[in-house]
């Protein structure tokens, strides 16, 4: 049987939209995916205790609100703490490229800015998925 | 595996997550891992809440889970929503409504894609629900996919079946042409704060009160269908229509409070394990179902079964001589039959 991806999306900080964040989680559906789609307004803590609880082989996070280096580092920081830093983050939203070495830095798998095509998305989830397999095997 | 049912029956949130994976991908596992935790269930009590998209299930189980915690009482959560047939890929959407519930490790939530199951559950939601009973969550809710239908696995699967419906969600006969009224233990009407609420609980109680059981329901007309009634007699559980407003709280202290009573009232009627018996049926039924199946295609190859098929669609055979043939290839079922009547 084949496996379906499991991927958590999630719209961490205080800004009020998530039409971003919808449009990728359908993008993901429509690859075949199983997307865990958690909403607007969500803490670091309540998307890792999701991640953990639904098993996401990936995270999803889109942040507009210009807050990600201190929402990302503590994401990570909760990750680390429970074990789950195997599980990859990627991002997607309006970074300033200064941030980027920054966040990759942290961990970040993946970054995404608002002219990246879902497509693109799919293929680093993926990629990504293949080669955490490749390892996991050798 | 060892490892994580050990986790699991520990009750850690890590392990659970983790075989509730495996079960759910392979059927392999899902027997391992059964066949250890089996002795740890049949604690939890189940309590499955169905009804059309929409109607506010999720807002619903966020609610009763709140109060359930009040309570002391561990939670554990399914929410099922469907897979696309086309991609297979699915949305699962239900922890959106379910946000009042972080943060608090007496509670465990899992969304479960459908993966083609028709039947408002996924194939492995019985065996998640045996996980997080193993688990020690004493109460377990599960939200079917929202279809307008009767949705009679779920009443298989839980002791007390909530059937939600909201004003506004199709024309009222609907619900009881569905067969809903068969399946439910409770019906909520949800959004009291709309327009039309009201009109939708009376008819309810109508219906209630016209149907054959006057409104008193031999435990499940549709569950007990194969099985005579211990005693014949009706059970005396009065089916509630209860209002709530679940995106505001209201309502559901009743509705927690009558949950509560339907345990009360399946343990003291013995309907507890009238209803465990059936559930137990239907299951291993399923099982053996998926099992012979599996077993026919280890003896017959599908480019044989292919063949079949063809010829049954030329017209060059007939469906029930396909069949005839293929269980003759299948090398148990003469020595099975075989051996059954030689001792009866
Ligand atoms: N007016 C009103 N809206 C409600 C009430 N309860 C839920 N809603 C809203 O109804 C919508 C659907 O609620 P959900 O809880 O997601 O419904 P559901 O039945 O779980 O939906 P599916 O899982 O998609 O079938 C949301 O926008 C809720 O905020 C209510 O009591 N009154
Ligand atoms: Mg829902």
């Amino acid at each position: 049987m084949e496996i379906k991806p499991r991927i958590l999306i999630a719209k961490p900080g205080l800004d009020g939209h998530d039409r971003g964040a919808k449009v990728v989680a359908r993008a993901l559906r429509d690859a075949g995916m199983e997307v865990i789609y958690t909403g607007l307004r969500q803490t670091p803590e309540m998307i890792v205790e999701s991640a953990l609880q639904e098993d996401a082989d990936a995270i999803g996070l889109s942040i507009l609100s210009g807050a990600h280096l201190p929402l990302v580092a503590r994401i990570m920081e909760l990750l680390t703490e429970n074990e789950m830093d195997d599980v990859p983050v990627f991002l997607g939203g309006i970074i300033p490229p200064d941030d980027i070495p920054t966040l990759q830095g942290m961990g970040v798998a993946g970054i995404f800015g608002p002219g990246a095509s879902t497509q693109e998305i799919v293929h680093f989830i993926n990629d990504t998925l293949a080669a955490a397999q490749g390892d996991r095997a050798v | 595996m060892n490892e994580l049912i050990a986790g699991v029956l520990d009750g850690r949130a890590r392990a659970i997550a983790r075989l509730l994976t495996l079960v759910e991908n392979s059927e392999s596992a899902a027997e391992t891992a059964v066949t250890a935790l089996y002795p740890h269930t049949g604690q939890a009590h189940i309590i499955g809440i169905t009804g059309p998209p929409g109607s506010g299930k999720s807002t619903l189980v966020n609610e009763i889970a709140k109060r359930l915690r009040q309570q002391g009482q561990r939670v554990g959560i399914l929410a099922i929503d469907p897979s696309s047939p086309f991609t297979g890929g699915a949305l699962l959407g239900d922890r959106v409504r379910m946000r009042d519930l972080a943060g608090d490790s007496g509670v465990f939530i899992r969304s479960m894609a459908s993966r083609g199951s028709l039947g408002g559950l996924a194939q492995a939601t019985w065996a998640a629900i045996k996980v997080l009973d193993a688990a020690g969550f004493a109460k377990i809710l599960v939200e079917t996919v929202g279809a307008g239908q009767a949705e009679v696995d779920i009443a298989r699967a839980a002791h007390t079946t909530l059937v939600v419906e909201a004003p506004g969600m199709g024309d009222d006969v609907q619900a009881f042409k569905a067969g809903i009224l068969e399946i439910a233990d409770i019906l909520v009407v949800n959004k009291a704060d709309r327009p039309g609420s009201e009109r939708v609980v009376r008819s309810l109680e109508l219906m209630l009160h016209l149907g054959p059981m006057g409104g008193t329901r031999h435990h499940g007309r549709i569950l007990t269908a194969t099985i005579p009634a211990a005693n014949g007699t009706s059970s005396g559980w009065q089916i509630p229509v209860l209002p709530a407003t679940a995106s505001e709280g209201r309502g559901t202290a009743e509705l927690v409070t009558q949950i509560q009573q339907h345990l009360a009232h399946l343990q003291m009627s013995g309907e507890w394990q009238e209803r465990e018996q059936e559930r137990c049926r239907h299951e291993l039924r399923q099982l053996l179902q998926m099992r012979l199946l599996a077993r026919l295609d280890t003896a017959v190859s599908q480019n044989e079964q292919d063949a079949l098929v063809t010829a049954v669609a030329a017209r060059e055979i007939d469906p029930y001589t396909a069949v005839r043939q293929l269980l003759n290839h299948f090398p148990a079922n003469h020595e099975v039959s075989g051996k059954s009547a030689s001792t009866t």
